[in-house]
Protein backbone atom coordinates (compact mmCIF):
# COMPACT_ATOMS: atom_id res chain seq x y z
CA UNK A 1 0.00 0.00 0.00
CA UNK A 2 2.65 2.57 0.76
CA UNK A 3 4.35 1.92 -2.62
CA UNK A 4 0.97 2.63 -4.17
CA UNK A 5 0.50 6.01 -2.44
CA UNK A 6 4.41 6.94 -2.93
CA UNK A 7 4.23 6.17 -6.93
CA UNK A 8 0.28 8.73 -6.73
CA UNK A 9 1.74 11.01 -4.82
CA UNK A 10 4.77 11.12 -7.36
CA UNK A 11 2.73 10.92 -10.44
CA UNK A 12 1.19 14.23 -8.42
CA UNK A 13 4.10 16.49 -8.53
CA UNK A 14 4.37 17.07 -11.96
CA UNK A 15 1.03 18.09 -12.59
CA UNK A 16 1.18 20.74 -9.63
CA UNK A 17 4.13 21.59 -11.88
CA UNK A 18 2.63 22.15 -14.93
CA UNK A 19 -0.34 24.31 -13.15
CA UNK A 20 2.30 26.16 -11.26
CA UNK A 21 3.70 27.20 -14.68
CA UNK A 22 0.39 27.67 -16.74
CA UNK A 23 -1.06 30.04 -13.56
CA UNK A 24 2.44 31.68 -13.98
CA UNK A 25 2.26 32.54 -17.76
CA UNK A 26 -1.29 33.94 -17.31
CA UNK A 27 0.01 37.10 -16.75
CA UNK A 28 1.87 36.60 -19.86
CA UNK A 29 -1.00 35.55 -21.67
CA UNK A 30 -2.42 39.54 -21.24
CA UNK A 31 -2.27 41.19 -24.51
CA UNK A 32 -0.02 44.17 -24.77
CA UNK A 33 2.10 45.24 -21.69
CA UNK A 34 0.45 43.25 -18.63
CA UNK A 35 1.24 46.50 -16.32
CA UNK A 36 -0.56 48.68 -18.62
CA UNK A 37 -3.80 46.44 -18.96
CA UNK A 38 -4.21 46.61 -15.46
CA UNK A 39 -3.70 49.91 -14.74
CA UNK A 40 -5.78 51.21 -17.68
CA UNK A 41 -4.66 53.06 -20.84
CA UNK A 42 -4.89 56.46 -19.41
CA UNK A 43 -2.04 55.36 -16.61
CA UNK A 44 0.76 57.58 -16.21
CA UNK A 45 4.46 55.97 -17.81
CA UNK A 46 5.65 56.11 -14.43
CA UNK A 47 2.71 54.12 -12.48
CA UNK A 48 3.26 51.70 -15.12
CA UNK A 49 6.94 51.33 -15.14
CA UNK A 50 6.74 51.20 -11.05
CA UNK A 51 4.02 48.16 -10.96
CA UNK A 52 6.10 46.68 -13.48
CA UNK A 53 8.90 46.66 -11.39
CA UNK A 54 6.73 45.81 -8.30
CA UNK A 55 5.24 42.76 -10.21
CA UNK A 56 8.61 42.09 -11.53
CA UNK A 57 7.62 42.11 -14.93
CA UNK A 58 10.74 44.07 -15.88
CA UNK A 59 13.29 41.18 -15.08
CA UNK A 60 14.40 38.03 -17.04
CA UNK A 61 11.29 35.61 -17.70
CA UNK A 62 13.48 32.92 -16.23
CA UNK A 63 13.88 34.99 -13.16
CA UNK A 64 10.37 35.39 -12.88
CA UNK A 65 9.48 32.11 -12.92
CA UNK A 66 11.93 31.03 -10.46
CA UNK A 67 10.91 33.28 -8.35
CA UNK A 68 7.04 32.61 -8.98
CA UNK A 69 7.79 28.87 -8.16
CA UNK A 70 10.24 29.49 -4.78
CA UNK A 71 7.06 32.00 -3.46
CA UNK A 72 4.47 29.46 -4.07
CA UNK A 73 7.22 26.95 -1.80
CA UNK A 74 7.11 29.21 0.59
CA UNK A 75 3.42 29.93 0.54
CA UNK A 76 3.88 33.75 -0.93
CA UNK A 77 1.30 34.08 -3.80
CA UNK A 78 2.08 37.90 -3.90
CA UNK A 79 0.51 41.10 -3.36
CA UNK A 80 -3.24 41.94 -4.13
CA UNK A 81 -2.65 45.49 -6.50
CA UNK A 82 -6.11 46.86 -5.34
CA UNK A 83 -5.58 46.43 -1.33
CA UNK A 84 -1.97 46.00 -1.09
CA UNK A 85 -2.28 42.76 1.43
CA UNK A 86 -0.80 39.09 0.63
CA UNK A 87 -3.02 37.29 -1.49
CA UNK A 88 -2.48 34.23 0.46
CA UNK A 89 -4.24 36.36 3.38
CA UNK A 90 -7.09 37.63 1.03
CA UNK A 91 -7.57 33.95 0.24
CA UNK A 92 -7.44 32.28 3.62
CA UNK A 93 -10.05 34.47 4.74
CA UNK A 94 -12.06 33.21 1.78
CA UNK A 95 -11.40 29.32 2.16
CA UNK A 96 -13.82 28.83 5.27
CA UNK A 97 -17.06 30.04 3.25
CA UNK A 98 -15.86 28.26 -0.27
CA UNK A 99 -15.22 24.95 2.16
CA UNK A 100 -18.50 25.02 4.00
CA UNK A 101 -20.63 26.04 0.91
CA UNK A 102 -19.01 22.87 -1.43
CA UNK A 103 -19.24 20.40 1.29
CA UNK A 104 -23.19 21.64 2.24
CA UNK A 105 -23.52 20.84 -2.13
CA UNK A 106 -22.24 17.56 -2.16
CA UNK A 107 -23.85 16.84 1.29
CA UNK A 108 -27.30 17.92 -0.85
CA UNK A 109 -26.48 15.80 -3.62
CA UNK A 110 -25.55 12.73 -1.85
CA UNK A 111 -29.09 13.26 0.33
CA UNK A 112 -30.88 13.56 -3.65
CA UNK A 113 -29.16 11.02 -5.18
CA UNK A 114 -28.71 7.85 -3.73
CA UNK A 115 -32.75 7.32 -2.91
CA UNK A 116 -33.69 8.59 -6.42
CA UNK A 117 -31.03 6.15 -8.49
CA UNK A 118 -32.08 3.37 -6.03
CA UNK A 119 -35.41 4.02 -6.43
CA UNK A 120 -34.81 3.65 -9.89
CA UNK A 121 -32.69 0.82 -10.02
CA UNK A 122 -35.14 -0.88 -7.82
CA UNK A 123 -38.07 -0.45 -10.36
CA UNK A 124 -36.14 -0.59 -13.41
CA UNK A 125 -38.05 0.42 -16.22
CA UNK A 126 -41.04 1.50 -14.01
CA UNK A 127 -42.72 4.82 -13.96
CA UNK A 128 -40.46 5.79 -11.50
CA UNK A 129 -37.32 4.83 -13.58
CA UNK A 130 -38.10 6.86 -16.06
CA UNK A 131 -39.51 9.71 -13.94
CA UNK A 132 -36.17 10.05 -12.06
CA UNK A 133 -33.65 9.64 -14.50
CA UNK A 134 -35.71 12.00 -16.68
CA UNK A 135 -35.51 14.48 -13.75
CA UNK A 136 -31.49 13.55 -13.36
CA UNK A 137 -31.29 14.99 -17.06
CA UNK A 138 -33.47 17.74 -16.14
CA UNK A 139 -30.83 18.54 -13.22
CA UNK A 140 -27.68 17.94 -15.48
CA UNK A 141 -29.39 20.48 -18.26
CA UNK A 142 -30.17 23.40 -15.76
CA UNK A 143 -27.69 25.98 -15.41
CA UNK A 144 -27.01 26.74 -11.80
CA UNK A 145 -27.28 30.56 -12.63
CA UNK A 146 -30.34 30.31 -13.66
CA UNK A 147 -31.79 27.54 -10.74
CA UNK A 148 -30.01 30.17 -8.04
CA UNK A 149 -32.33 32.78 -9.28
CA UNK A 150 -35.14 31.13 -9.67
CA UNK A 151 -35.31 29.56 -5.87
CA UNK A 152 -34.17 32.72 -4.51
CA UNK A 153 -37.37 33.93 -6.14
CA UNK A 154 -39.74 31.12 -4.54
CA UNK A 155 -37.86 30.77 -0.98
CA UNK A 156 -37.02 34.01 -0.55
CA UNK A 157 -38.62 36.16 -2.38
CA UNK A 158 -42.37 35.18 -2.52
CA UNK A 159 -41.98 32.69 0.72
CA UNK A 160 -40.09 34.50 2.42
CA UNK A 161 -38.78 31.38 4.07
CA UNK A 162 -34.72 31.86 3.47
CA UNK A 163 -32.40 34.49 3.20
CA UNK A 164 -31.71 35.76 -0.74
CA UNK A 165 -28.37 36.07 0.32
CA UNK A 166 -25.39 36.18 2.36
CA UNK A 167 -23.64 33.92 4.70
CA UNK A 168 -24.07 33.54 8.55
CA UNK A 169 -26.62 31.17 9.60
CA UNK A 170 -27.96 28.09 8.39
CA UNK A 171 -30.54 29.16 6.92
CA UNK A 172 -27.99 31.33 4.56
CA UNK A 173 -26.78 27.83 3.33
CA UNK A 174 -29.65 26.44 1.90
CA UNK A 175 -30.32 28.22 -1.25
CA UNK A 176 -26.74 28.37 -2.53
CA UNK A 177 -26.03 24.67 -1.69
CA UNK A 178 -29.09 23.29 -2.90
CA UNK A 179 -28.47 25.59 -6.54
CA UNK A 180 -24.97 24.14 -6.42
CA UNK A 181 -25.80 20.67 -5.53
CA UNK A 182 -28.91 19.83 -7.79
CA UNK A 183 -26.31 19.42 -10.83
CA UNK A 184 -24.18 16.87 -9.18
CA UNK A 185 -27.07 15.07 -7.74
CA UNK A 186 -28.62 14.44 -11.21
CA UNK A 187 -24.72 13.11 -12.11
CA UNK A 188 -24.97 10.90 -9.38
CA UNK A 189 -28.37 9.24 -9.33
CA UNK A 190 -27.43 8.33 -13.13
CA UNK A 191 -24.20 6.60 -11.50
CA UNK A 192 -26.08 4.92 -8.34
CA UNK A 193 -28.82 3.30 -10.86
CA UNK A 194 -26.27 1.97 -12.92
CA UNK A 195 -23.98 0.61 -10.53
CA UNK A 196 -26.60 -0.79 -8.39
CA UNK A 197 -28.22 -2.22 -11.52
CA UNK A 198 -24.85 -3.86 -12.54
CA UNK A 199 -24.44 -5.11 -8.78
CA UNK A 200 -27.78 -6.76 -8.64
CA UNK A 201 -26.86 -8.54 -11.57
CA UNK A 202 -23.70 -10.24 -10.12
CA UNK A 203 -24.00 -13.72 -8.88
CA UNK A 204 -24.01 -13.03 -4.69
CA UNK A 205 -27.36 -11.44 -4.74
CA UNK A 206 -28.80 -14.15 -6.89
CA UNK A 207 -27.73 -16.02 -3.83
CA UNK A 208 -28.37 -14.19 -1.51
CA UNK A 209 -31.90 -14.26 -2.64
CA UNK A 210 -31.66 -17.93 -3.14
CA UNK A 211 -30.94 -17.98 0.49
CA UNK A 212 -33.89 -16.11 1.28
CA UNK A 213 -32.73 -12.76 1.79
CA UNK A 214 -35.43 -10.32 1.58
CA UNK A 215 -35.51 -8.19 -2.52
CA UNK A 216 -34.75 -5.08 -0.39
CA UNK A 217 -32.48 -6.11 2.40
CA UNK A 218 -30.36 -8.24 -0.72
CA UNK A 219 -30.72 -4.55 -2.47
CA UNK A 220 -29.81 -2.21 0.57
CA UNK A 221 -27.81 -4.65 2.53
CA UNK A 222 -25.27 -6.63 -0.51
CA UNK A 223 -25.37 -4.68 -3.74
CA UNK A 224 -25.94 -1.13 -2.57
CA UNK A 225 -22.89 -1.42 -0.38
CA UNK A 226 -20.82 -2.59 -3.26
CA UNK A 227 -22.38 -0.01 -5.67
CA UNK A 228 -20.50 2.76 -3.41
CA UNK A 229 -17.44 2.58 -4.62
CA UNK A 230 -17.52 4.26 -8.09
CA UNK A 231 -19.95 6.50 -6.96
CA UNK A 232 -17.82 7.78 -3.89
CA UNK A 233 -15.29 8.20 -7.00
CA UNK A 234 -17.48 10.06 -9.16
CA UNK A 235 -18.43 12.09 -6.17
CA UNK A 236 -14.28 12.90 -5.35
CA UNK A 237 -13.70 13.63 -9.66
CA UNK A 238 -16.88 15.76 -9.28
CA UNK A 239 -15.58 17.99 -6.56
CA UNK A 240 -13.87 20.19 -9.82
CA UNK A 241 -16.99 20.77 -10.83
CA UNK A 242 -18.33 21.94 -7.72
CA UNK A 243 -15.56 24.01 -7.11
CA UNK A 244 -16.23 26.07 -10.84
CA UNK A 245 -20.00 25.66 -9.74
CA UNK A 246 -18.85 27.67 -6.41
CA UNK A 247 -17.42 30.56 -8.29
CA UNK A 248 -21.29 30.92 -10.51
CA UNK A 249 -23.29 30.70 -6.93
CA UNK A 250 -21.07 32.46 -5.10
CA UNK A 251 -21.92 35.28 -6.90
CA UNK A 252 -25.53 35.11 -7.42
CA UNK A 253 -25.88 34.69 -3.71
CA UNK A 254 -22.69 37.65 -2.36
CA UNK A 255 -21.43 34.09 -0.77
CA UNK A 256 -18.28 35.28 0.47
CA UNK A 257 -15.84 32.47 -0.60
CA UNK A 258 -13.37 31.91 -3.63
CA UNK A 259 -15.33 32.37 -6.19
CA UNK A 260 -16.55 35.67 -5.07
CA UNK A 261 -13.16 36.47 -5.01
CA UNK A 262 -11.74 35.42 -8.03
CA UNK A 263 -14.63 37.17 -10.32
CA UNK A 264 -14.12 40.44 -8.16
CA UNK A 265 -10.56 40.28 -8.84
CA UNK A 266 -11.31 39.56 -12.67
CA UNK A 267 -13.28 42.62 -12.30
CA UNK A 268 -10.87 44.84 -11.04
CA UNK A 269 -7.93 43.36 -13.27
CA UNK A 270 -6.31 42.67 -9.81
CA UNK A 271 -4.16 39.60 -11.86
CA UNK A 272 -1.55 38.50 -8.62
CA UNK A 273 -4.93 38.07 -7.07
CA UNK A 274 -6.80 36.19 -10.06
CA UNK A 275 -3.83 33.66 -10.41
CA UNK A 276 -3.64 33.17 -6.70
CA UNK A 277 -7.81 31.87 -6.81
CA UNK A 278 -7.26 29.86 -9.82
CA UNK A 279 -4.07 28.23 -8.33
CA UNK A 280 -5.95 27.42 -5.19
CA UNK A 281 -8.47 25.78 -6.86
CA UNK A 282 -6.41 23.88 -9.29
CA UNK A 283 -4.32 22.48 -6.18
CA UNK A 284 -7.22 21.50 -4.17
CA UNK A 285 -9.21 19.55 -7.24
CA UNK A 286 -5.55 18.05 -7.42
CA UNK A 287 -5.36 17.04 -3.60
CA UNK A 288 -8.67 15.69 -4.20
CA UNK A 289 -8.07 13.63 -6.72
CA UNK A 290 -5.18 12.26 -5.24
CA UNK A 291 -7.03 11.36 -2.04
CA UNK A 292 -9.62 9.65 -4.21
CA UNK A 293 -7.58 7.68 -6.31
CA UNK A 294 -5.58 6.50 -2.87
CA UNK A 295 -9.53 6.08 -1.22
CA UNK A 296 -10.29 4.01 -4.50
CA UNK A 297 -7.14 2.23 -3.90
CA UNK A 298 -7.63 1.38 0.08
CA UNK A 299 -11.38 -0.07 -1.12
CA UNK A 300 -10.41 -1.98 -3.97
CA UNK A 301 -7.18 -3.99 -3.84
CA UNK A 302 -6.60 -4.74 -7.54
CA UNK A 303 -5.92 -0.97 -8.35
CA UNK A 304 -3.20 -0.71 -6.22
CA UNK A 305 -1.13 -3.70 -8.23
CA UNK A 306 -2.14 -2.39 -11.96
CA UNK B 1 -35.97 10.56 -25.23
CA UNK B 2 -34.09 10.31 -28.51
CA UNK B 3 -36.50 12.22 -29.99
CA UNK B 4 -37.38 15.15 -27.82
CA UNK B 5 -33.81 15.62 -28.36
CA UNK B 6 -34.48 15.57 -32.01
CA UNK B 7 -37.28 18.04 -31.88
CA UNK B 8 -35.23 20.24 -29.64
CA UNK B 9 -32.53 20.80 -31.46
CA UNK B 10 -33.74 20.75 -35.06
CA UNK B 11 -36.38 23.46 -33.48
CA UNK B 12 -33.20 25.33 -32.03
CA UNK B 13 -31.90 25.12 -35.37
CA UNK B 14 -34.70 26.10 -37.46
CA UNK B 15 -35.10 29.32 -34.77
CA UNK B 16 -31.03 30.18 -35.10
CA UNK B 17 -31.81 30.38 -39.08
CA UNK B 18 -34.96 32.04 -39.13
CA UNK B 19 -33.68 34.37 -36.48
CA UNK B 20 -35.48 37.53 -35.73
CA UNK B 21 -37.32 36.99 -39.09
CA UNK B 22 -40.24 35.12 -36.63
CA UNK B 23 -41.22 37.61 -35.04
CA UNK B 24 -40.75 40.71 -37.45
CA UNK B 25 -38.91 42.62 -34.26
CA UNK B 26 -35.30 43.83 -34.94
CA UNK B 27 -33.69 42.43 -31.56
CA UNK B 28 -31.89 45.34 -30.98
CA UNK B 29 -34.82 48.07 -30.98
CA UNK B 30 -35.60 49.76 -27.77
CA UNK B 31 -38.50 50.65 -26.71
CA UNK B 32 -37.84 52.60 -23.84
CA UNK B 33 -41.43 53.57 -22.83
CA UNK B 34 -42.24 49.99 -22.67
CA UNK B 35 -39.22 48.82 -20.61
CA UNK B 36 -39.50 46.03 -18.69
CA UNK B 37 -43.19 45.45 -19.66
CA UNK B 38 -44.06 41.91 -19.13
CA UNK B 39 -45.48 38.98 -21.64
CA UNK B 40 -48.04 39.88 -23.82
CA UNK B 41 -49.66 39.45 -27.07
CA UNK B 42 -47.64 41.32 -28.80
CA UNK B 43 -44.36 40.67 -27.05
CA UNK B 44 -44.73 36.90 -26.05
CA UNK B 45 -41.58 36.62 -23.86
CA UNK B 46 -42.26 40.83 -22.63
CA UNK B 47 -39.51 43.71 -23.09
CA UNK B 48 -36.07 43.58 -20.97
CA UNK B 49 -34.36 46.32 -19.32
CA UNK B 50 -33.73 48.68 -22.88
CA UNK B 51 -37.49 47.99 -23.83
CA UNK B 52 -35.88 45.16 -26.34
CA UNK B 53 -38.15 41.92 -27.51
CA UNK B 54 -36.86 39.23 -25.30
CA UNK B 55 -38.56 36.29 -28.01
CA UNK B 56 -36.74 38.32 -30.58
CA UNK B 57 -32.81 38.32 -28.87
CA UNK B 58 -33.59 34.91 -27.78
CA UNK B 59 -33.16 34.02 -31.20
CA UNK B 60 -30.79 35.61 -32.16
CA UNK B 61 -29.26 34.82 -29.32
CA UNK B 62 -29.52 30.85 -30.51
CA UNK B 63 -27.29 31.72 -33.29
CA UNK B 64 -24.70 32.48 -30.54
CA UNK B 65 -25.34 29.45 -28.23
CA UNK B 66 -25.38 26.98 -31.88
CA UNK B 67 -22.46 29.22 -33.64
CA UNK B 68 -20.05 29.02 -30.35
CA UNK B 69 -21.44 25.06 -29.38
CA UNK B 70 -20.47 23.95 -33.38
CA UNK B 71 -17.31 26.03 -33.40
CA UNK B 72 -15.80 24.86 -29.94
CA UNK B 73 -17.19 21.12 -30.18
CA UNK B 74 -15.91 21.20 -33.94
CA UNK B 75 -12.14 22.76 -33.25
CA UNK B 76 -11.59 20.56 -30.34
CA UNK B 77 -13.07 17.09 -31.78
CA UNK B 78 -10.71 18.06 -34.77
CA UNK B 79 -7.38 18.74 -32.69
CA UNK B 80 -8.31 16.04 -29.71
CA UNK B 81 -9.00 13.28 -32.75
CA UNK B 82 -5.50 13.98 -34.16
CA UNK B 83 -3.59 14.69 -31.03
CA UNK B 84 -5.59 11.41 -29.35
CA UNK B 85 -4.74 9.18 -32.71
CA UNK B 86 -1.08 10.01 -32.89
CA UNK B 87 -0.72 9.63 -28.80
CA UNK B 88 -2.65 6.73 -29.14
CA UNK B 89 -0.99 5.20 -32.16
CA UNK B 90 2.77 5.65 -31.83
CA UNK B 91 2.80 5.59 -27.87
CA UNK B 92 6.05 6.35 -26.45
CA UNK B 93 7.38 10.23 -26.06
CA UNK B 94 4.44 11.40 -28.58
CA UNK B 95 1.72 9.44 -26.13
CA UNK B 96 3.46 10.91 -22.84
CA UNK B 97 3.57 14.44 -24.40
CA UNK B 98 0.30 14.09 -25.40
CA UNK B 99 -0.67 12.41 -22.16
CA UNK B 100 1.52 14.87 -19.64
CA UNK B 101 -0.32 17.68 -21.42
CA UNK B 102 -3.86 16.68 -20.59
CA UNK B 103 -2.72 15.59 -17.08
CA UNK B 104 -2.16 19.41 -16.44
CA UNK B 105 -5.40 20.57 -18.56
CA UNK B 106 -7.49 18.29 -16.38
CA UNK B 107 -6.01 19.07 -12.88
CA UNK B 108 -8.17 22.54 -13.56
CA UNK B 109 -11.85 21.88 -13.20
CA UNK B 110 -14.29 22.45 -15.45
CA UNK B 111 -14.37 26.27 -16.73
CA UNK B 112 -12.01 27.24 -14.36
CA UNK B 113 -9.35 27.69 -16.93
CA UNK B 114 -11.42 29.05 -19.27
CA UNK B 115 -12.46 31.72 -17.25
CA UNK B 116 -8.90 32.71 -16.33
CA UNK B 117 -8.22 32.48 -19.93
CA UNK B 118 -11.02 35.40 -21.08
CA UNK B 119 -10.16 36.94 -17.84
CA UNK B 120 -6.42 38.12 -19.15
CA UNK B 121 -7.13 37.99 -22.55
CA UNK B 122 -10.73 40.28 -22.26
CA UNK B 123 -14.17 38.94 -22.67
CA UNK B 124 -15.08 38.25 -26.34
CA UNK B 125 -16.63 35.48 -28.45
CA UNK B 126 -13.35 35.08 -30.19
CA UNK B 127 -11.84 34.80 -26.73
CA UNK B 128 -14.60 32.93 -25.45
CA UNK B 129 -13.94 29.77 -28.27
CA UNK B 130 -10.60 30.01 -28.15
CA UNK B 131 -10.48 29.61 -23.94
CA UNK B 132 -13.02 26.36 -24.48
CA UNK B 133 -11.31 24.86 -27.56
CA UNK B 134 -7.98 25.02 -25.16
CA UNK B 135 -9.95 23.28 -22.51
CA UNK B 136 -12.40 21.10 -24.67
CA UNK B 137 -9.75 19.00 -27.03
CA UNK B 138 -8.41 16.97 -24.06
CA UNK B 139 -11.44 14.92 -23.41
CA UNK B 140 -11.81 14.32 -27.12
CA UNK B 141 -8.03 12.89 -26.91
CA UNK B 142 -8.05 10.93 -24.29
CA UNK B 143 -11.25 9.17 -25.96
CA UNK B 144 -9.80 8.92 -29.26
CA UNK B 145 -6.03 7.80 -27.76
CA UNK B 146 -8.15 4.87 -25.74
CA UNK B 147 -10.05 3.79 -28.95
CA UNK B 148 -6.68 3.64 -31.04
CA UNK B 149 -5.27 1.70 -28.17
CA UNK B 150 -7.94 -1.16 -28.78
CA UNK B 151 -8.29 -1.15 -31.99
CA UNK B 152 -4.61 -0.88 -33.20
CA UNK B 153 -4.48 -4.22 -31.84
CA UNK B 154 -7.36 -5.79 -34.30
CA UNK B 155 -6.42 -8.14 -36.53
CA UNK B 156 -7.71 -6.06 -39.64
CA UNK B 157 -5.26 -3.08 -38.89
CA UNK B 158 -2.46 -5.51 -38.49
CA UNK B 159 -3.32 -7.15 -41.62
CA UNK B 160 -3.11 -3.50 -43.49
CA UNK B 161 -0.16 -2.88 -41.36
CA UNK B 162 1.69 -6.50 -42.95
CA UNK B 163 0.23 -5.65 -46.40
CA UNK B 164 2.72 -2.36 -46.10
CA UNK B 165 -0.16 0.20 -45.75
CA UNK B 166 1.16 3.51 -44.47
CA UNK B 167 0.54 4.79 -41.27
CA UNK B 168 -1.09 7.41 -42.63
CA UNK B 169 -3.64 5.09 -44.53
CA UNK B 170 -3.64 3.02 -41.75
CA UNK B 171 -4.71 6.00 -39.28
CA UNK B 172 -7.24 7.46 -42.03
CA UNK B 173 -8.91 4.15 -43.58
CA UNK B 174 -8.81 1.59 -40.92
CA UNK B 175 -8.53 2.96 -37.57
CA UNK B 176 -10.36 6.64 -37.30
CA UNK B 177 -13.97 4.81 -38.98
CA UNK B 178 -13.90 2.59 -35.73
CA UNK B 179 -13.49 5.61 -33.83
CA UNK B 180 -15.81 8.12 -35.52
CA UNK B 181 -19.29 6.63 -33.46
CA UNK B 182 -17.53 7.03 -29.56
CA UNK B 183 -16.62 10.12 -30.88
CA UNK B 184 -19.80 11.40 -32.45
CA UNK B 185 -21.34 11.38 -29.65
CA UNK B 186 -18.95 12.86 -27.16
CA UNK B 187 -19.28 15.45 -29.43
CA UNK B 188 -23.16 15.46 -29.54
CA UNK B 189 -23.18 15.19 -25.49
CA UNK B 190 -20.18 17.93 -26.21
CA UNK B 191 -22.30 20.88 -27.57
CA UNK B 192 -24.43 20.84 -24.45
CA UNK B 193 -21.70 21.36 -22.43
CA UNK B 194 -20.37 24.33 -25.04
CA UNK B 195 -23.31 26.18 -24.50
CA UNK B 196 -23.63 25.85 -21.16
CA UNK B 197 -20.37 26.83 -20.79
CA UNK B 198 -20.53 30.36 -23.07
CA UNK B 199 -23.46 30.93 -21.16
CA UNK B 200 -22.00 30.86 -17.84
CA UNK B 201 -18.82 32.96 -19.40
CA UNK B 202 -21.22 35.77 -20.23
CA UNK B 203 -23.32 35.28 -17.46
CA UNK B 204 -20.69 36.31 -15.38
CA UNK B 205 -19.53 38.92 -17.91
CA UNK B 206 -16.39 37.62 -19.30
CA UNK B 207 -18.23 36.17 -22.66
CA UNK B 208 -20.45 37.84 -25.30
CA UNK B 209 -20.47 41.26 -24.88
CA UNK B 210 -23.72 43.55 -25.34
CA UNK B 211 -25.18 45.08 -27.69
CA UNK B 212 -24.61 41.43 -28.78
CA UNK B 213 -28.11 39.00 -27.78
CA UNK B 214 -26.49 36.06 -26.03
CA UNK B 215 -28.58 33.76 -23.74
CA UNK B 216 -26.09 33.96 -20.53
CA UNK B 217 -25.97 37.67 -21.12
CA UNK B 218 -29.43 38.53 -20.80
CA UNK B 219 -30.07 36.21 -17.59
CA UNK B 220 -26.64 38.26 -16.05
CA UNK B 221 -28.86 41.49 -17.22
CA UNK B 222 -32.21 39.76 -15.79
CA UNK B 223 -30.72 39.24 -12.19
CA UNK B 224 -30.45 42.81 -11.22
CA UNK B 225 -34.63 42.71 -11.90
CA UNK B 226 -35.06 39.52 -10.33
CA UNK B 227 -38.07 41.09 -8.34
CA UNK B 228 -39.79 43.09 -10.53
CA UNK B 229 -39.52 41.79 -13.78
CA UNK B 230 -38.73 38.43 -13.34
CA UNK B 231 -39.59 37.46 -16.83
CA UNK B 232 -35.78 38.76 -17.88
CA UNK B 233 -34.58 36.07 -15.72
CA UNK B 234 -37.01 32.65 -16.43
CA UNK B 235 -37.35 32.90 -20.33
CA UNK B 236 -33.68 32.59 -21.04
CA UNK B 237 -32.84 30.36 -18.29
CA UNK B 238 -35.80 27.93 -20.13
CA UNK B 239 -33.85 27.72 -23.35
CA UNK B 240 -30.34 27.24 -22.35
CA UNK B 241 -31.53 24.63 -20.28
CA UNK B 242 -34.32 23.35 -23.22
CA UNK B 243 -31.39 23.50 -25.30
CA UNK B 244 -29.06 21.68 -23.51
CA UNK B 245 -31.43 19.06 -22.60
CA UNK B 246 -32.27 18.73 -26.14
CA UNK B 247 -28.48 17.69 -26.92
CA UNK B 248 -28.42 15.33 -23.61
CA UNK B 249 -31.24 13.28 -24.74
CA UNK B 250 -29.63 13.16 -28.56
CA UNK B 251 -25.87 12.48 -27.17
CA UNK B 252 -27.76 9.99 -24.41
CA UNK B 253 -30.23 8.26 -26.94
CA UNK B 254 -26.37 8.63 -29.81
CA UNK B 255 -24.25 6.34 -27.45
CA UNK B 256 -26.92 3.90 -26.72
CA UNK B 257 -27.24 3.33 -30.93
CA UNK B 258 -23.84 3.72 -31.79
CA UNK B 259 -21.50 3.19 -29.06
CA UNK B 260 -22.88 1.67 -25.83
CA UNK B 261 -19.72 0.96 -24.04
CA UNK B 262 -19.53 4.44 -23.17
CA UNK B 263 -22.24 4.19 -21.12
CA UNK B 264 -22.34 4.43 -17.30
CA UNK B 265 -21.07 0.72 -16.73
CA UNK B 266 -23.93 -0.04 -19.13
CA UNK B 267 -26.57 2.15 -17.97
CA UNK B 268 -28.36 -1.14 -17.31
Amino acid sequence: MLRFVARRVALTIPVLLGVATLVFSLIHLIPGDPAHAMLGEAAAEADVAALRARLGLDRPLLEQYTDFLGGLVRGDLGTSMRTGEPVATLIAERVPATFELASAAMLVAVVVALPLGIAAAVWRGTAIDHGAMAAAMAGMSIPNFWLGPLLAIIFAVELGWLPVSGRGSLAHLVLPAVSLGLALAAMLARMTRASLLEELREPYVRAARARGVSRPRAVIVHAFRNSLVPVVTILGLQSGAVLTGAVITETIFAWPGIGRLLVQSIGFRDYPLVQGCILLIAVTYVAVNLLTDLAYGLLDPRIRYE
Amino acid sequence: MTRIGIAIVGLAVLAALAGPAVTGIDPAFQNLPLRLQGPSAEHWFGLDELGRDILARLLAGARISLLVGAAVVGISATVGMVLGALAGYYGGIVDEAVSRVCDVLLAFPGLLLAIAIVAVLGPSLTNVVLALTLIGWVGYARLVRGQVLRVRELEYVQAARALGAATPRILARHILPAVLPALTVQATLGMGGAILAEASLSFLGLGVQPPTPSWGTMLNYGRSHLLDAPHLTIFPGLAIAALVLGFNFLGDGLRDALAPEMSERGRG
